[in-house]
C-alpha cells in the first residue's frame, strides 16, 4: 500500500446520512484507516503530540497520587464517618458507566443487526476497556491495603479462608473482572484481521514484525473466517447481558444497604440507563474530534452521530424518569427518613449539586429532539461534555449527599473533598487519555474488515442496488 | 521426461493458488472447484464472504456446542464452589440465617459462566484455527499481502487426491483468475 497523502475527505466533501459514503473501494477504506497508523514517527501530527503530552503529564500526577496513597493511607482522601464512601466510589461508578456504551455498540447492536455499528465499534470498545481500567483501579486503591486485593479471589490458601460470597464487594470483583476480560477478548478478536492487514501493508521491518506477531499468523482463510464469525457472534451474545448486569451489580452495592437514597428497587435499571447515557456522551466526545482529526468523515458519518444522540436522549429520559420515581417513592413510602433525604437533596447543603445535575442531565439534552441539533457535530460535543459532568454530579448526589444525613441526627456529618481526591480523579483522566492516544496512533480506529463487508453489502444490497434490480425487473416486464 | 509423463507430481509444491478480483469471482470459482471434486482447498479473503464456506463444501463449525458445554459446567462449578465454601468449608452464621443462602450466589455463578464461555469462544477460535502460527506456506504466494486488502485467493493443495499440476493449473486458468501461482511449502 502506498502510504501517501492523509487527505481522505475530498475537497467539497458533503456530509451523508448513509452508514458509509457509497462507492468506496476496499483499498480506499484501508488507506483511510491505516495511513495514520503506518506513517513514520516524524509524520505524527502535532495535535497528537499535544494531546499525548497533556495526558501523559496527568498520568504522572495519577502515579504520584497513587504513591502518596500507598505510602500514607486512605486518610489523604476526604472520606470519613459518616461519608465512608467518598469521591473514589463516585469516580469508580462514573468510569464504569462510561464503558457501557462500547459494549452496547459492539454486542447489542451486532445482535440487532444494526449496520451503523461497524465503523464505530472499534474505538467504542477501546473506550470501554480503558474506562474499565480506570474504574477497576479505584476500588483496589480504596481498599486501604491495595496489595492484598487478590484476597477477594477464591483460591486455596494457607489461611484456610474463603471470600464472603454474600458480599456485594465480592460481586463487584467478579462483575468487573469478567467485564474487563470479555471486553478485552472481544476487542482483540475483532482486531486480528486488521492487524493482519497492517502486517501486510507495513512499510518498515519493525512494524511488520510487531503487527505480524500480534496478528498471530492470520491468513483470512475461509475455514478461519467461519470459526471467527461464530466466535464473534457468541462473544456478542455473551457480552450483551453484561451491558445490563455489570451496572446492576454495582447498583446493588447501594441498593442492598438500608440507607435512605440507596435502598431502592429502581437502582439497577436506573443505573444501567445512566451508564449507557454517560457512555454515549463519551462516544460522542471522542467521535466528533476523531473523525475530523483522522479525516474519517467517509466512514463515521452523520448517521452515527445522529443515532448516538438519539440513544443518548432515550437513555437520558429514562434516567430523568428515575429521578422522578426516586422523589415519588420517597413521598409514597411514608418513611420520614426517606422524605427528609429528598428534601435534603433538593434544598439542603448540597442543593446546588442537585439542581446542576437536573440542568445537565434533563434540560441540556432537550435540544436533541431536533434533527438539526443531532446533525451538528460540535453542538453534540458540547452537550456530551455537559452530560458527562451531569452524570458525575448524579453519582455525587446519590452516594455522598445521602451519606451525610441518614437516620440519626447524632450521626450526621459533612463531606469535604481533598486535593488528593481531585488529583487522583484528574490523573485518571490522564490514564484514559494516554491509553486512548496510544490506541489511535498504533491500532486501526475502525474495523476495516467489517467495514469492507459493509461496503460490499452496501453496493450489492443497498438502496441503489435495489433500485437497479427494480428497474431491470420493470423493463423486463415491459418488454415481455 | 518421465516425470512429465507421470504428471510432474514429484516436485515439492504446497499448492496452486489462483487470484481473483471480486467476491462474485471467488464464489463462482469455489463452487466449480467443489463440483470438480477437489477437497483439500481453501479460499483466502480480506473479509468474511457469506456463503463461501458452503461453496467450498465446508462443514459448519461446532464451536457453539463446545462453548455451551463449558459455560454450563463452569456455571455449575461456580455455584457449588460457593455452596461448599458457605455451608461446609467456611460457614459464617449471620444472625441465624440459613447457610445455604443460594440467591446471594447467583451473580457470581452468572459471571463465572460468562467468563468461561467467553474465554472458550475466543481462545477456542484461535487455537482451532491453528493460531498462533508464524510460518504458513500460503504466505509464499506472490501478491498474497493483498489477501488482507482487496484480492481473493483460491488454493488447491498439492496433497489433494485429484491434484495434477498441469490439469489443475488448466482448470484454475479456466476460472478466469488474474493469475495462477505455484506455491512452495
Amino acid at each position: 500500500m502506498a502510504v501517501t497523502s492523509g487527505k481522505a475527505a475530498r475537497p467539497g466533501f458533503k456530509e451523508t446520512n448513509r452508514v458509509i459514503v457509497p462507492g468506496q473501494s476496499y483499498g480506499e477504506i484501508d488507506d483511510r484507516v491505516l495511513t495514520p497508523v503506518l506513517v513514520g514517527v516524524e509524520k505524527t501530527p502535532l495535535w497528537w503530540w499535544i494531546g499525548f503530552g497533556i495526558s501523559g503529564a496527568l498520568l504522572v500526577m495519577y502515579l504520584v497520587s497513587i504513591v502518596k496513597l500507598i505510602t500514607t493511607g486512605i486518610g489523604i482522601f476526604g472520606n470519613n464517618i459518616p461519608v465512608a464512601w467518598g469521591m473514589p466510589i463516585v469516580n469508580f461508578v462514573w468510569w464504569i458507566g462510561i464503558g457501557h456504551a462500547g459494549t452496547l455498540i459492539s454486542a447489542a447492536l451486532l445482535l440487532f443487526r444494526q449496520p451503523w455499528r461497524t465503523t464505530v465499534n472499534r474505538f467504542a470498545e477501546a473506550m470501554t476497556i480503558f474506562a474499565v481500567v480506570c474504574a477497576g483501579l479505584y476500588p483496589i486503591l480504596h481498599l486501604g491495603r491495595p496489595w492484598v486485593f487478590y484476597w477477594l479471589v477464591p483460591y486455596p490458601n494457607t489461611f484456610g479462608l474463603f471470600p464472603q460470597f454474600r458480599s456485594p464487594l465480592d460481586w463487584d470483583l467478579f462483575a468487573i473482572g469478567t467485564y474487563f476480560t470479555i471486553s478485552l477478548v472481544f476487542w482483540f478478536i475483532g482486531l486480528i484481521p486488521d492487524l493482519a492487514t497492517l502486517r501486510d501493508n507495513a512499510p518498515t521491518k519493525f512494524q511488520r514484525l510487531l503487527y505480524g506477531v500480534l496478528s498471530l499468523g492470520w491468513t483470512g482463510s475461509t475455514r478461519a473466517w467461519q470459526r471467527y464469525q461464530r466466535a464473534y457472534l457468541l462473544l456478542a451474545a455473551l457480552s450483551f447481558p453484561l451491558v445490563l448486569s455489570v451496572h446492576s451489580t454495582i447498583a446493588m452495592d447501594f441498593a442492598v444497604a438500608q440507607l435512605p437514597g440507596w435502598n431502592n428497587t429502581i437502582m439497577p435499571p436506573y443505573f444501567v440507563a445512566g451508564a449507557v447515557f454517560a457512555g454515549f456522551a463519551m462516544v460522542l466526545i471522542l467521535a466528533v474530534p476523531l473523525r475530523k482529526a483522522l479525516k474519517l468523515e467517509h466512514l463515521i458519518t452523520m448517521r452515527h452521530l445522529d443515532n448516538s444522540a438519539k440513544l443518548m436522549l432515550a437513555t437520558g429520559m429514562i434516567v430523568v424518569y428515575g429521578y422522578f420515581i426516586e422523589i415519588f417513592i420517597a413521598w409514597y413510602s411514608g418513611v420520614e427518613a426517606e422524605r427528609y433525604m429528598i428534601w435534603n437533596r433538593m434544598f439542603g447543603d448540597h442543593a446546588l449539586f442537585f439542581w446542576a445535575l437536573i440542568l445537565c442531565n434533563f434540560v441540556a439534552i432537550q435540544p436533541l429532539w431536533f434533527r438539526r441539533v443531532r446533525q451538528s457535530p460540535w453542538v453534540l460535543f458540547f452537550i456530551s461534555i455537559i452530560v458527562s459532568i451531569g452524570m458525575w454530579l448524579e453519582r455525587f448526589v446519590i452516594f455522598i449527599v445521602s451519606l451525610t444525613k441518614d437516620f440519626l441526627l447524632s450521626s450526621w456529618g459533612d463531606y469535604v473533598s481533598t486535593f488528593w481526591d481531585w488529583s487522583l480523579f484528574i490523573g485518571s483522566l490522564g490514564l484514559f487519555g494516554t491509553l486512548f492516544f496510544l490506541f489511535i496512533r498504533l491500532l486501526p480506529t475502525i474495523a476495516t474488515a467489517e467495514t469492507k463487508e459493509t461496503a460490499f453489502h452496501d453496493r450489492e444490497h443497498g438502496s441503489d442496488a435495489f433500485e437497479k434490480i427494480r428497474m431491470d425487473y420493470y423493463h423486463a416486464e415491459e418488454t415481455a | 521426461m518421465s516425470s512429465v509423463a507421470l504428471g510432474r507430481k514429484a516436485e515439492p509444491l504446497y499448492a496452486l493458488v489462483a487470484q481473483f478480483d471480486s467476491v462474485e469471482a471467488i464464489r463462482q470459482a469455489a463452487e466449480r472447484t467443489r463440483q470438480a471434486g477437489y477437497t483439500r482447498t481453501d479460499a483466502y479473503t480480506p473479509f468474511p464472504v457469506e456463503g463461501l464456506d458452503e461453496d467450498l463444501g465446508l462443514r459448519p463449525t461446532n464451536l457453539g456446542w463446545v462453548v455451551l458445554v463449558v459455560g454450563l459446567l463452569a456455571g455449575l462449578g461456580g455455584f457449588f464452589m460457593q455452596w461448599w465454601a458457605a455451608t461446609s468449608y467456611y460457614p459464617i452464621n449471620v444472625g441465624g440465617r440459613p447457610l445455604n443462602s443460594w440467591p446471594n450466589w447467583i451473580i457470581i455463578m452468572y459471571e463465572i459462566t460468562i467468563l468461561s464461555a467467553g474465554l472458550t469462544a475466543g481462545i477456542g477460535m484461535i487455537l482451532r484455527n491453528g493460531l498462533p502460527r508464524p510460518y504458513n506456506s500460503i504466505f509464499n504466494t506472490p501478491g498474497f499481502e493483498q489477501a488482507s486488502r482487496d484480492k481473493f485467493f483460491l488454493a488447491i493443495e498439492a496433497t489433494d487426491p485429484r491434484f495434477d499440476l498441469d490439469q489443475t493449473r488448466a482448470f484454475l486458468e479456466a476460472l478466469g483468475p488474474e493469475r495462477v501461482s505455484e506455491v512452495e511449502p
